[in-house]
């Protein structure tokens, strides 16, 4: 089983680097238009953002509608921390992650006691508070917009900060503490009487997710070069979620492509731009109906049958 | 000493009281049975025991602790495993990972290393795997092991249950209702399962079945429940002799 897993670890960061190199020969020799590898940015923001929500939405099973939420906190203090600390990059990703978890912990200790639909319906309420909190907040200049922190996140950092994601998340599912993740989705009660401690797992995912969306915030933050509360609220959070259902609950490949997806095809129909939020409807029922469970596995299903099992089990 | 000692136990729902002043006591490596009519309130008792339900009154020791404070999980972890009336399975895992889930306490690596891929985690997963496997390999279950749980025929996910709970390394099992819905080779087949189960875990059982034949042939005592409250107490021989208990279940000659 080690040597097995080593092997797999081994071919995945080989094929990270391989399409790393790739994709920054293209951009260093104009192959990729600046444009487009700004836009390749974005796509690995939204990849840590999805993936992150995963580990809440589609392993835990909880449905979270608070995670742009996050990712804002994460956001503001990375930003706040470069402008007012001067500390690198690196850390003030860091600091912003860390509180962004901590504030996971606050929302999750009150919250996760609750289940589906309420939980869904506080964790938006939590959204929208923090949101109103920057827009009021004297330090996050409000709705004029946090300006002066660095232009930091280049090509390079947002690909890093993909991988380590879905290799933390990935460890975590495939370990004793990712089986009692699932085990709560499967079945609560079954899960707590085979001896899982259901609430601290609860915590611990959610707290997890909302570090790496802290993350994506930092990211973005540094990326974007101006703040403004309003491209975190609620629509931000429903466009991570969609991602997710789009690539499959409790499946970490499938929320990787949905996220490149869901970043391209706005960008390929910026002309339709008005009708951004109509075509990510459209695409959301079409899923449903092409499949009411996942798109991924469906698809994988036609290559191989025993891969279906795996692939929950991940 | 009893392994399991209720004394007085109650729930009450609202005005219903669905169990009232339960007692009992089970001691180490005994097998018993616990009946009673349908709504007599045996899978309430089972949710007394496990924590599910806090009872209204009354006191439950295991182990000389008192455990009614607890929550299920850690009631688990002292000892008591159970399986379901209704099969409650982790449906979308693969089999293995099912008794896996069961074994979370037997390895206690953290977070970090299972990041960092430590040996402590290798060694940790490699241990549960093999526990996992020959686990499986009592049940005959070793050949389905990587097979989705819900794609497992119905016996064979009843076994898987067992399993599971067994997995968690407890000293008294719960069984409710392990042969409903089956045939009378599968439930003879589980007779004899229980029955090596309890040699070779030498494990306490307390069983609900409505299958007599079962029942009375493996248990050593009975406890007959009728309307929440203890009815009778005793060999299957004076159970089956006992005209009160004739009474729950035909009803008075009157």
């Amino acid at each position: 089983m080690k040597k097995q897993q080593i092997k797999q670890f081994m071919i995945s960061l080989i094929i990270s680097l391989v399409i790393y190199g790739a994709l920054m020969f293209s951009m260093n020799n104009g192959i990729i238009s600046s444009y487009w590898s700004r836009i390749m940015i974005t796509a690995c923001i939204n990849i840590v953002l999805a993936t992150s929500l995963n580990l809440a939405s589609g392993y835990l099973g909880q449905l979270t509608l608070g995670h742009a939420g996050f990712m804002s906190v994460g956001a503001y203090i990375a930003a706040l921390a470069s402008i007012h600390l001067q500390t690198p990059f690196i850390i003030s990703l860091i600091i912003g992650a860390i509180v962004a978890a901590v504030i996971g912990l606050i929302i999750g200790m009150p919250t996760l006691r609750l289940k589906g639909d309420y939980l869904c319906i506080i964790t938006l309420a939590f959204n929208e508070i923090i949101r109103v909190i920057m827009l009021n907040l004297k330090i996050t200049n409000g709705a004029r917009g946090l300006i002066g922190m660095p232009m930091s996140t280049d090509f390079t950092s947002a690909f890093i900060s993909v991988v380590v994601t879905i290799y933390v998340i990935y460890c975590i599912v495939k370990s004793r503490h990712g089986r009692a993740i699932i085990s709560i989705k499967e079945d609560e009660t079954a899960s707590e009487l085979a001896g899982i401690p259901t609430f601290y797992y609860k915590i611990m995912a959610f707290v997890i997710s909302a570090f790496f969306a802290g993350i994506a915030g930092g990211l973005y933050a540094h990326y974007n070069g101006i703040l403004v509360p309003v491209s975190f609220d609620y629509n931000k959070s429903v466009e991570i979620l969609v991602m997710v259902v789009l690539g499959g609950l409790g499946n970490l490949k499938g929320s990787v492509v949905a996220a490149i997806v869901m970043t391209f095809l706005p960008e390929l129909l910026r002309s339709f731009s008005d009708y951004r939020m109509l075509l990510y409807a459209v695409v959301l029922i079409a899923t449903m109906i092409i499949k009411e469970k996942n798109l991924m596995p469906h698809i994988k299903e036609k290559f191989s049958k025993k891969e279906v099992v795996e692939e929950v089990a991940e | 000493m009893a392994l399991l000692k209720a004394e007085g136990l109650g729930i009450q729902f609202g005005g219903l009281k669905a169990v009232d002043e339960f007692n009992f006591e089970i001691e180490k490596n005994q097998l018993y049975g616990l009946i009673g009519p349908n709504g007599a309130g045996k899978t309430t008792v089972f949710n007394l025991l496990t924590g599910v339900y806090k009872p209204t009154s009354g006191q439950i020791t295991f182990d000389g602790k008192p455990i009614i404070k607890m929550k299920p999980n850690q009631i688990t972890e002292l000892g008591i495993a159970r399986t379901f009336q209704n099969i409650r399975l982790f449906k979308n895992m693969s089999v293995i990972d099912n008794v896996k889930v069961g074994l979370h306490h037997s390895q206690n690596y953290s977070l970090l290393p299972a990041i960092l891929n430590t040996p402590g985690y290798f060694q940790g997963e490699e241990a549960i795997e093999e526990k996992a496997l020959s686990l499986l390999r009592v049940f005959d279950l070793e050949e389905f092991a990587y097979v989705k749980a819900s794609n497992l025929p119905y016996g064979k996910q009843r076994k898987l249950e067992i399993a599971r709970a067994l997995a968690t390394s407890p000293k008294l099992l719960l069984l409710d209702e392990p042969a409903a819905g089956m045939n009378p080779t599968e439930t003879a087949e589980l007779m004899e399962t229980i029955k090596l189960v309890r040699e070779k875990f030498s494990i306490a059982i307390l069983l609900i079945e409505h299958d007599m034949k079962l029942v009375m042939g493996i248990c050593e005592k009975i406890v007959v429940l009728n309307f929440g409250t203890t009815l009778a107490f005793g060999t299957p021989e004076e159970i089956r002799n006992n005209p009160e208990v004739v009474a729950a279940y035909l009803g008075n000659e009157e």
